[in-house]
């Protein structure tokens, strides 16, 4: 990937329906996640086995973490953030597959992964506190504050979608063009700086939604200090 | 007479070069004090951590911002034919 960053190369088409490489990569990635999580959890026993060990320490982390964001319940946000998170995990350590680029480091799945946060920060905030409830909300502490508030909701959308694509595309980028430069064994520092960058944006994008959620959901109480940030 | 495509790539490399410095110390200044409250008090690591985590995300936020400008210089710049 030496290219331009921001263009798309189309895979086939449907007649007119163009159908470009991420989207192909994007359901690789779904059939692989649908089908491990069906092999994984087909035979659950009480004495968990390996496997199902791996998964319930994977889903106690992911509760936890909900906990100390959202305060309570987690059986609400568990689908959401956990799919968010293991769908960004899997697709930015995609690279590793030789041939494989990974879509996030295109724009448009992450504005899709950004509109399905917007959304959701939406439909939580509505189905928690009632839709007079969720749309006051926009006027604390005070109205002055209204304008603020519904440009925030737009910004830190294009926002969470900027940081993601910058960070796994300048990821590949700079593999790419290092590898245009020298070709054996010296990329691979970089690509494996590379899986933590993945793995802490994974992290990142499924935390920041959390917190999204839970400003949107919380009437007002203080939410704990996973940081209120904004931006 | 500079052209627009020479005046585009020398933005961007302003752009990416000074759009580096702050996030830089920034970093710089977070970690140095997440280091500190960590040997201050390390039964509060993991917390401590997990926050860095996220903050440093916030603040390497305006360099990628940067790096998508100067991108947008050299691959999708609206004032070359």
């Amino acid at each position: 990937m030496t290219g331009s960053p921001l263009d798309l190369s189309v895979a086939f088409s449907v007649g007119p329906v163009a159908v470009s490489e991420p989207v192909v990569i994007t359901w690789g990635i779904i059939v692989f996640l649908g089908l491990g999580s069906w092999l994984l959890t087909r035979r659950m026993e009480a004495r968990a086995g390996t496997g199902q060990a791996v998964l319930e320490l994977v889903v106690g982390a992911l509760d936890d973490q909900i906990r100390a964001a959202v305060g309570h319940d987690p059986a609400r946000f568990r689908t959401l953030v956990g799919t968010l998170f293991l769908f960004i995990l899997t697709a930015n350590w995609s690279s590793l597959v030789p041939g494989i680029e990974p879509p996030t480091a295109h724009l448009e799945t992450d504005a899709a992964l950004a509109g399905i946060v917007f959304a959701a920060t939406i439909w939580f905030g509505i189905t928690s506190r009632g839709l007079g409830g969720y749309l006051r909300g926009f006027a604390e502490p005070s109205w002055v504050m209204l304008p603020l508030n519904l440009v925030e909701q737009i910004t830190r959308t294009f926002s969470l979608m900027v940081r993601l694509f910058g960070n796994v595309m300048s990821g590949v980028f700079v593999v790419g063009i290092v590898l245009s430069l020298a070709g054996l064994l010296v990329p691979i520092p970089l690509m494996a700086l590379d899986l933590l960058t993945g793995a802490v944006q994974a992290y990142i994008f499924a935390t920041l939604a959390l917190v999204f959620i839970a400003s949107a959901v919380s009437d007002g109480r203080p939410t704990p200090p996973t940081g209120k940030e904004t931006s | 007479m500079i052209s627009i495509e020479a005046l585009s790539v020398i933005m961007a490399a302003i752009a990416v070069s000074f759009g580096a410095i702050g996030p830089a110390l920034a970093e710089g200044r977070a970690v140095a004090s997440a280091m500190e409250a960590i040997a201050r008090q390390p039964e509060a690591a993991g917390t401590i951590s997990r926050t860095l985590f996220v903050g440093l995300a916030m603040i390497e936020t305006m360099a990628i911002y940067c790096l998508v400008i100067a991108l947008l210089l050299l691959f999708a710049n609206p004032y070359v034919g």
